[in-house]
């Protein structure tokens, strides 16, 4: 027995066990959160059901059923998405199983997507226009809609036609017309023009701008200043972390200095990503922007224009934040060419500079993508330095719009990471914006991947490029 | 444009030293013992005078004297670290890339020092190629590869280059084999067409001087033998100085043969007279390999 246990700990079997089981672990849970972002995110476009409760006390309830659970108590109850924030004050309520005497879903009912107070769910009452009465009844309300919609959405006058609707217990509410944006019968939907409506959501969300505290609407502008700022930090980060690797790995005699100023490197990467936000805004915002406002912009003052957080800042920051990830990078990368490349080239008569330009720096690029794909990966979802050198939870414009000179580095921005802290934990209704969180977190994720993918792709290629057909 | 520095540095330059072979000439009658030289005299294109190398507090190349004649092939042999591959980059100079390098000395090209502050260096080694043991080609196309020389020397018109391309690769060989995928990458090809594409790359910068150090000691005997053969063409365009670790290898290719040991240049001689009838016992017993 002894023998056997003897023979096992040193075959190493248990050690290769426990780093699998490990390995195996940790890319569960990475899985696990993932499929709770894919599901909760795409989840949130899914037209569903309208159920109509009838409880034991003879009230009604409509609402989209959003998960059941046990109560503290140990009742079963369903959580329920009532909407009608301007009647009920609330968008979730619980409901405990044993209370419900009916459930349906009757084809009229109706959901109201409405530019303020979320969701209206109930049915359809009249449709008035300036006082009259234009149609009355749920169908006939219904029939006249979708061509006074798409009237409303092109015209920006005060609408003359507002509808009346009632909640599931009879409690009317009256709407003007331009306060609505869609009004659907989720129940009367076939399973083809749900996915039609799936898809017309997911596409309004890519595009638009966010409404009502960004809790509803898109997220067009942040995923915009999301990939904006990463771009603009690639095009800083890359030449200064290779010229700064160049010279670490190439140029400087290797000493004490060299090491020192290695190690230096190496552990500003694991300065707090704060410090740098306080050291871009005294550094850039108020030393740099200020400067430059004091010189060119100085009729605008006291209203900053450079002297203010932006997205110009905010990337230089970062640059900051990631320029020891590349200089690492792309010192492995140089480390890596060949010494018979550099004798090679030098023996042509090359000089050092040229050796570096042509063949140096060439072999070492798929090291020196490398390096910008995990800049970007990390840059993409850093949130606290932004806070403090440019993101704002409402942009009131693009930094890339149609106004001279079109691309505009002063301003404020919106971020995805930002997004998610605000909607999640800042807004009046942190219920109501939890889907919004998902869909967020999942947009960021797919913003970071496309960025990393097109990197990687871009390796790959160059890789091919040069390797030889028998690799 | 590299021909007339030369000529104008050499009016401008003190004349060189005395060199080696009169030296030994003037010595022949009062001392015995001189090291022989080559019988069949033609011009020396490289000179070695008194050279001593070091690698920081090391010396590795002990009073080297030696001349290395025009259109032939010389070969270097000697057990391994007995500075024959030191002797052979000093000729081009590689060996100022090592930190705490330093030499006495001269190296003269065609009566020139080498050392000389006023030579541009990477006009030397445009002047004199070299092809190391580990075929290095760069990781871009067979074309560019040969084309790359040329390219640092300010040449940009295509069909030059084109011409040039073609006319190293046939130099070296190798057209025949790559014709048809110029523009494909340089490692896709075998260990020996890799060598020789190298080859190419050195004759494209029309080398005088061409330094091989063990170019076949990487490769099966099929591609030996095809290298092995284009010296035999090389030398009647240029002066090729070769580093081999196979006696045979050196037995079949060249003209001159050095012996080194320990550093020091032990013998010198034509290649025929070093094998059958070395001068020195320590040749002797390592062409019979009795150590090495």
């Amino acid at each position: 027995m002894k023998l056997w246990l003897k023979h096992f700990m040193a075959s190493g079997e248990l050690f290769i066990w426990g780093c699998g089981a490990g390995l195996s672990l940790s890319l569960l849970m990475i899985a696990g959160l993932l499929v709770l972002i894919l599901l909760n995110g795409f989840g949130y476009f899914w037209p569903a059901d309208l159920v109509e409760l009838t409880l034991k006390d003879g009230k009604h309830v409509i609402g989209q059923l959003a998960g059941e659970d046990l109560s503290p108590k140990g009742d079963r109850r369903i959580r329920m998405k009532i909407g009608n924030r301007d009647l009920y004050g609330l968008d979730y309520r619980w409901i405990n199983t044993d209370q419900i005497v009916e459930r349906a879903t009757p084809a009229d009912l109706v959901m109201v997507e409405r530019r303020e107070w979320g969701n209206f769910y109930g049915r359809l009452r009249t449709l008035t226009k300036e006082e009259h009465t234009v149609a009355e009844g749920s169908e006939a309300v219904w029939q006249a809609l979708p061509s006074l919609l798409r009237y409303e959405e092109s015209s920006e006058a005060e609408s003359a036609y507002s509808m009346l609707v009632v909640d599931a217990n009879g409690k009317e509410k009256s709407l003007a017309l331009n306060q609505v944006i869609r009004v659907l019968r989720p129940n009367d939907l076939s399973k083809m023009e749900k996915v039609w409506v799936y898809a017309g959501n997911l596409w309004m969300v890519l595009t638009t701008e966010p409404r009502e505290a960004n809790t509803e609407g898109g997220i067009f502008p942040a995923i915009f200043g999301t990939v904006m700022m990463v771009m603009i930090m690639s095009f800083v980060v890359t030449p200064f972390g290779v010229i700064g690797a160049l010279y670490l790995r190439e140029y400087a005699r290797q000493g004490v200095i060299v090491r020192t100023v290695r190690i230096a490197v190496n552990n500003l990467a694991g300065v707090p990503s704060i410090v740098f936000g306080v050291f871009g805004l005294g550094f850039f915002v108020y030393g740099v922007g200020g400067t430059i406002d004091a010189l060119w912009f100085s009729d605008r003052l006291p209203t900053p224009t450079f002297g203010t957080g932006g997205i110009l800042w905010a990337s230089l920051t970062l640059a900051l934040l990631t320029v020891p990830v590349v200089i690492v990078a792309t010192e492995e990368g140089l480390a890596a060419v060949p010494r018979e490349y550099r004798e090679g080239s030098i023996g042509l008569g090359a000089t050092k500079w040229e050796t570096m330009w042509k063949v140096v720096l060439p072999t070492a690029l798929p090291g020196i993508l490398t390096g910008l794909i995990l800049a970007m990966a990390r840059a993409a979802g850093e949130v606290a330095p932004l806070m403090l050198t440019g993101v704002v939870k409402l942009a009131p414009a693009m930094p890339i719009d149609w106004t001279w000179p079109f691309i505009h580095l002063d301003r404020k921005f919106m971020h995805l990471g930002f997004h998610i802290y605000d909607v999640g934990f800042q807004s009046p209704n942190v219920e109501a914006a939890k889907p919004m969180v998902y869909v967020t977190t999942l947009v960021l994720i797919l913003v970071v991947v496309t960025l990393n993918l097109t990197g990687i792709v871009l390796r790959n290629r160059m890789r091919r490029k040069y390797a030889g057909s028998t690799v | 444009m590299l021909d007339q520095q030369y000529e104008v540095l050499s009016r401008v330059l003190p004349p060189a030293p005395e060199t080696s072979s009169q030296k030994v000439r003037s010595m022949e009658s009062s001392d015995a013992k001189v090291l022989p030289q080559p019988s069949v005299r033609v011009n020396p294109k490289l000179r070695v005078q008194g050279f001593n190398f070091y690698y920081g507090p090391v010396q590795s190349l002990f009073k080297i004297d030696m001349e290395i004649p025009e259109h032939q092939v010389t070969a270097f042999i000697g057990p391994s670290g007995c500075g024959k591959s030191t002797l052979l980059r000093c000729m081009n100079r590689l060996n100022d890339l090592i930190e705490g390098a330093r030499h006495e000395g001269n190296i003269l090209l065609d009566d020139i020092d080498i050392f000389n502050p006023l030579i541009d260096i990477t006009d030397l080694r445009k002047r004199v190629g070299m092809v190391f043991q580990k075929s290095n080609p760069f990781p871009k196309s067979i074309h560019e590869n040969v084309a790359y020389g040329p390219r640092l020397q300010g040449l940009k018109n295509r069909a030059v280059l084109e011409e040039i391309v073609e006319r190293s690769l046939k130099g070296a060989g190798l057209w025949e084999e790559v014709k048809d995928r110029l523009h494909k990458s340089a490692l896709g090809l075998s260990g020996g067409q890799q060598q020789r594409l190298c080859i190419a790359r050195a004759l494209a910068v029309k080398p005088d001087v061409l330094l091989m150090d063990e170019p076949c000691s990487a490769l099966d005997p099929i591609a030996t033998g095809i290298i092995e053969e284009l010296l035999h063409s090389l030398k009647k365009e240029l002066t090729v100085v070769i580093v081999t670790h196979n006696m045979q290898q050196a037995a079949r290719v060249s003209d001159q043969t050095a012996f080194m040991y320990l550093g020091q240049l032990v013998e010198f001689g034509l290649t025929k007279q070093l094998f059958t009838n070395p001068s020195k016992k320590q040749t002797e017993d390592y062409i019979t390999g009795r150590f090495g």
